[in-house]
């Protein structure tokens, strides 16, 4: 299968933070490139590519998400509709009239609603609807005709198929950070056919929009002594400053800060420059909010670097990216990881 | 004078090379080894084998600073803060940039074009910019690269009572207290940790603690002082001149009481002038290190400074004297009670 | 179980500076304990052995409590002070103080508006007329709690530091009612929480649970006006499905759950958008660690009244006695 089809199915898929248990035989399946795949006890899916090399072989860890933000049901009213508070987050703003799948004892369909315009005081609708106000809707006309199928604490997730976009772009509700998955996947291929010394652990983790959580325990178990986190970068989009953006269409943005290793940040401009993949430089003075963070600061320290996938309207249902930017992404760090060698590694801890 | 060396290099978090370099060159000489690790953390190690707890003094390398994200067309360079600063500490100063050390300004609208409401208003991080004299974005990209650093070009001097004036003195005075601590003659295993990426995290003291292994660790920082006019006497958090402060609480830790109190009361016992930490919020390494593995024992001891994260911060030379006494006296206590085993 | 729960409430022991309340613990269940131990955070480790085939749970109640600390004297004699954990202002105003060494004043404020108050405009009157009388009395640097005595209301009972001695006596409790565990239990009364999760991590990394589960107190929703949610008090023990620090693993949700359905211990849902608990260090210590929390329903958390249900806390009890039998080869 098209590896850009496996990211439409796992964007469709549901995998909010800590329930991402539905999503590993999906990843695991589209996945035939592993050595090994095991689960870890938060649920991290970590997939292993073995090396070449015959000594002491370099350990690099790829990480990308696959948690997804949601909703989650907080209290059942006595007409049968829901509240709900957030995991991840949302901008409450682009909740409204939004379908979602409430993941009740079987999923449900519904929909978020509020207090309709036309019963609104006069200012009120200059007013965003606050999250208080919104509540789902799923077609039962009493709270114990809803409490057969529903329980406090079950999750929600937004009802969005993928769309094809002009070229290569698409549109899709969790492609932060299923992008970051599937730029793995690429990697992994281009890997199959290329000869490379270093184990390469490619994580599916968990968490990471509630506190980069796997990526913490994943780091301690492997012991990588390189980390590239794959995340999604703020795309260009109308009335971002372009200094706070990437482009869409000219590859991962390569990033620089406190969260990346100088030597790694070279290697990987000139691994870019020598085989012509575009890229943009992402420079973060805020070195947190990717799993980047978490891996730089396991046990006695990892070298670490951060690509970002150009992607606009983030933490919406509609995140929308260039495919061929997820390809460029995959290709390079498998180019980086051939080049690799225990001198270089062996380098990184030298200042 | 290694402190004024010290506060004249350059560290933003991430990025501390020039300071690193200088230290483990006025090191060198004096422990049996030194390291760096992936994060850019050095450790320098006394008596590495040697019997007796492994005593760890804690300072950080980096300091706040200005990282360019953007040039211009018209070649400004366009900049964010890393670690804490104020914007409003900023305007009209001068820096320097990147490897190259280019000069530049920090330059904003002058005051006759401004209406009178704007200068009521401070300037925002978004309408500064830094001028280097160059005319196009190509002059500037052959200069500057993107994610390089801009710093304050404060001089080190010697003012008024007893004062030193500096930029980066939250936490080079921590660095310059290690450095001549490390000298002691101790039969202990004793190190000291010059740490990464404080100002953006504790981002490396984690990890140096993880590697050390400490069973106690004494952080030596800078730390803020309002003693100033306009201040409540009980918003003052330190008072520059009355000694060097102790920590009970901070954001990040309680350090070890035990240790706290034996700390004071060696003060006490010493003729040592010290003061209680007076503010419960900011954060040191000490909260990174006293939650390394299952535990490590923190006292973290401060020099009081004055306008910390900004282009000039001033100390009290007999505040700083004090620390190093204070923790001189500290050393000795353990190196009796070893030797008394 | 009163009793304890009034001696708990009524000890001193504001974060880091736990000591009066382990050593109380230490007297309730040295006779019911394997093995004792303390660590340099404050943690008191509690062991009570399993059979061969069992897993290690870690049960986590956190000792300390929020409080105050001195940080300045004035010439008449008046305290100034900062936070140790989330002290709401609120809370404070015309409350009363009890130091480390026994000091005791009345918080007040300086003239001006409610909605304007700072923790910088709050004083604590000591009774001392200069600032030598009070500096016999306290110190700068040290140490308060909210100084307030336990109130039985029958099935309800309001005491300061409910969050957590509450918990800390589920665990009492729990250890004096097992009898021969099939999981090896490890009982850590936790230091340091209110400021951070600490205790609990750095006893999490030296004992490495296959299981850990936080004994903590969660908010309710069922007093008037109240924030939107659905857990009140008498209902139950309260099974977490998240907070700020933890997304419960549902694996661990549901094996509770299953346990409070077969042995019918009345429990309810818990779904805390604000706040942590140990749960949350636990989970995330080396490796990983599948982790939940079992709450006790308690209202007007972090004030000197905090309200639990003695039905709410005996079925806690219950439930973590059920839960150091249970087999757990399926987490």
């Amino acid at each position: 299968m098209e590896i850009k089809q496996v990211l439409r199915s796992l964007s469709e898929a549901s995998g909010v933070s800590g329930y991402e248990h539905g999503l590993n035989s999906l990843v695991q399946e589209n996945c035939p490139w592993a050595d090994e795949i095991k689960t870890d006890k938060l649920g991290n899916v970590i997939m292993l590519k073995k090396g070449q090399g015959s000594g002491p072989r370099p350990k690099v860890m790829l990480a990308g998400h696959m948690d997804e933000i949601g909703l989650i049901i907080t209290k059942i009213e006595k007409e049968g509709f829901l509240r709900f508070g957030t995991i991840g987050g949302f901008d409450q703003r682009v909740l409204l009239a939004q379908e979602v799948v409430v993941h009740g004892r079987k999923p449900l369909t519904g929909v978020i609603g509020a207090k309709p315009p036309h019963v609104q005081a006069a200012g009120e609708q200059s007013k965003a609807v606050s999250m208080e106000d919104l509540f789902i809707d799923v077609g039962f006309d009493s709270q114990a005709e809803a409490e057969e199928h529903v329980t406090v604490g079950d999750l929600v997730t937004m009802k969005r198929d993928v769309l094809d976009l002009q070229s290569s772009f698409m549109a899709g509700k969790s492609f932060d950070d299923r992008a970051g998955v599937a730029a793995i996947f690429e990697c992994f291929k281009v890997l199959a056919k290329v000869s490379h010394d270093a184990d390469v652990y490619g994580v599916a983790t968990v968490q990471e929009e509630v506190g980069l959580r796997g990526a913490i325990t994943s780091t301690y178990g492997i012991v990588p002594d390189i980390g590239i986190a794959i995340d999604v970068g703020f795309g260009d989009s109308p009335g971002l400053p372009e200094s706070d953006t990437i482009k869409l269409g000219q590859g991962p943005g390569i990033a620089i800060g406190p969260h990346v290793h100088p030597k790694l940040h070279t290697r990987m401009v000139e691994t870019a420059k020598e085989w012509n993949i575009s890229f943009s430089s992402d420079p973060s003075p805020y070195p947190g909010g990717t799993d980047a963070y978490a891996i730089q600061v396991a046990r006695a320290g990892v070298a670490t670097i951060l690509l970002s996938i150009p992607l606009r309207y983030m933490h919406t249902p509609i995140e929308t990216l260039d495919y061929e930017d997820v390809r460029r992404t995959g290709r390079l760090m498998a180019m980086f990881i051939a080049g690799l060698d225990n001198d270089f590694v062996e380098g990184l801890t030298c200042f | 004078m290694l402190l004024a060396r010290l506060t004249e290099a350059n560290g933003a978090p991430g990025q501390e090379g020039e300071v690193r370099d200088l230290i483990r060159a006025e090191l060198e000489a004096h422990v049996d080894e030194i390291k760096t690790d992936a994060l850019g953390n050095l450790i320098a190690i006394k008596n590495p084998d040697a019997p007796g707890p492994r005593v760890m003094l804690a300072a950080h390398m980096d300091e706040v600073a200005l990282m360019i994200v953007g040039i211009e067309s018209n070649g400004y360079l366009k900049f964010r803060p890393i670690g804490g600063v104020d914007p409003r500490v900023l305007v009209a100063k001068s820096v320097v940039v990147g490897a190259k050390k280019v000069p530049g300004v920090i330059g904003s609208k002058p005051i006759h074009l401004q209406k009178p409401a704007e200068r009521e208003r401070p300037f925002t991080i978004q309408e500064l910019l830094i001028d280097i004299g160059a005319k196009t974005k190509e002059e500037a990209e052959r200069l500057v690269k993107l994610g390089e650093c801009a710093y304050f070009t404060t001089k080190y001097e010697e003012i008024g009572n007893g004062k030193i004036k500096a930029k980066a003195l939250d936490d080079r005075v921590g660095c310059e207290l290690a450095i001549r601590l490390l000298q002691e003659d101790v039969s202990f295993p004793l190190i000291a940790a010059f740490t990464v990426q404080e100002e953006v995290g504790l981002r490396g003291a984690g990890v140096a603690t993880y590697q050390v292994k400490p069973d106690l660790a004494l952080v030596l920082e800078g730390t803020t002082a309002s003693d100033v006019p306009g201040t409540d006497e009980h918003k003052h958090a330190t008072t520059v001149g009355a000694g060097p402060c102790i920590t009970v609480i901070d954001r990040v830790s309680i350090p070890y009481p035990p240790l706290v109190q034996e700390l004071f009361a060696l003060a006490d016992e010493e003729g040592i002038k010290v003061q209680v930490r007076r503010n419960t919020a900011g954060g040191t390494d000490a909260g990174r290190i006293q939650m390394s593995e299952e535990g490590v024992k923190v006292a973290t001891i401060a020099v009081p400074c004055r306008y910390i994260h900004s282009p000039v911060s001033v100390m009290s030379k007999d505040d700083y004297e004090g620390a190093y006494k204070l923790v001189k006296s500290y050393l000795k206590r353990l190196q009796e009670r070893e030797a008394s085993n | 179980m009163k009793t304890i729960i009034q001696q708990l409430t009524e000890a001193f022991g504001p974060s880091g500076f736990e000591t009066e309340v382990t050593e109380l613990i230490k007297s309730m269940i040295e006779e019911h304990v394997d093995e004792l131990g303390a660590d340099v955070l404050g943690n008191l480790i509690a062991v009570k052995k399993g059979s061969q085939d069992g897993k290690k749970i870690m049960f986590a109640a956190h000792t300390d409590e929020i409080g105050l600390v001195v940080t300045h004297i004035d010439d008449k004699g008046f305290l100034r002070f900062g936070n140790v954990g989330g002290v709401g202002i609120s809370t404070l105003v015309g409350n009363r103080v009890r130091f480390a060494g026994g000091a005791v004043g009345a918080i007040y404020q300086e003239k001006g508006s409610w909605k304007d108050l700072t923790l910088d405009k709050l004083y604590i009157d000591i009774g001392a007329e200069s600032k030598e009388e009070a500096l016999k009395k306290v110190k700068v640097g040290e140490f308060g709690i909210f100084h307030r005595e336990f109130e039985d209301l029958g099935n309800r009972l309001i005491a300061k530091s409910m969050d957590d001695r509450v918990g800390c006596a589920v665990l009492v409790e729990a250890l004096k009612t097992i009898k021969n565990p099939k999981n090896t239990l490890y009982f850590v009364f936790t230091a340091q929480e209110e400021v951070g999760l600490r205790g609990a991590r750095t006893a999490a990394y030296g004992i490495e649970p296959d299981l850990g589960i936080a004994l903590d107190v969660t908010l309710t929703g069922d007093m008037p006006e109240a924030r939107r949610m659905d857990v009140s008090l008498g209902k139950g023990a309260a099974i977490k499905v998240k907070d700020s620090s933890l997304i419960a693993h549902p694996k661990v949700k549901d094996l509770l759950v299953s346990l409070a359905e077969e042995k019918q211990i009345p429990y309810q849902m818990e779904v805390l958008d604000a706040g942590g608990t140990d749960a949350g260090a636990i989970h995330l210590t080396k490796a990983g660690v599948p982790s939940g929390a079992i709450s006790i329903p308690t209202r007007y958390v972090h004030s000197p009244s905090e309200m639990v249900d003695i039905r709410d806390v005996k079925a806690c009890v219950d439930l973590v006695v059920a839960l150091a039998d249970k087999d757990l080869a399926a987490i």
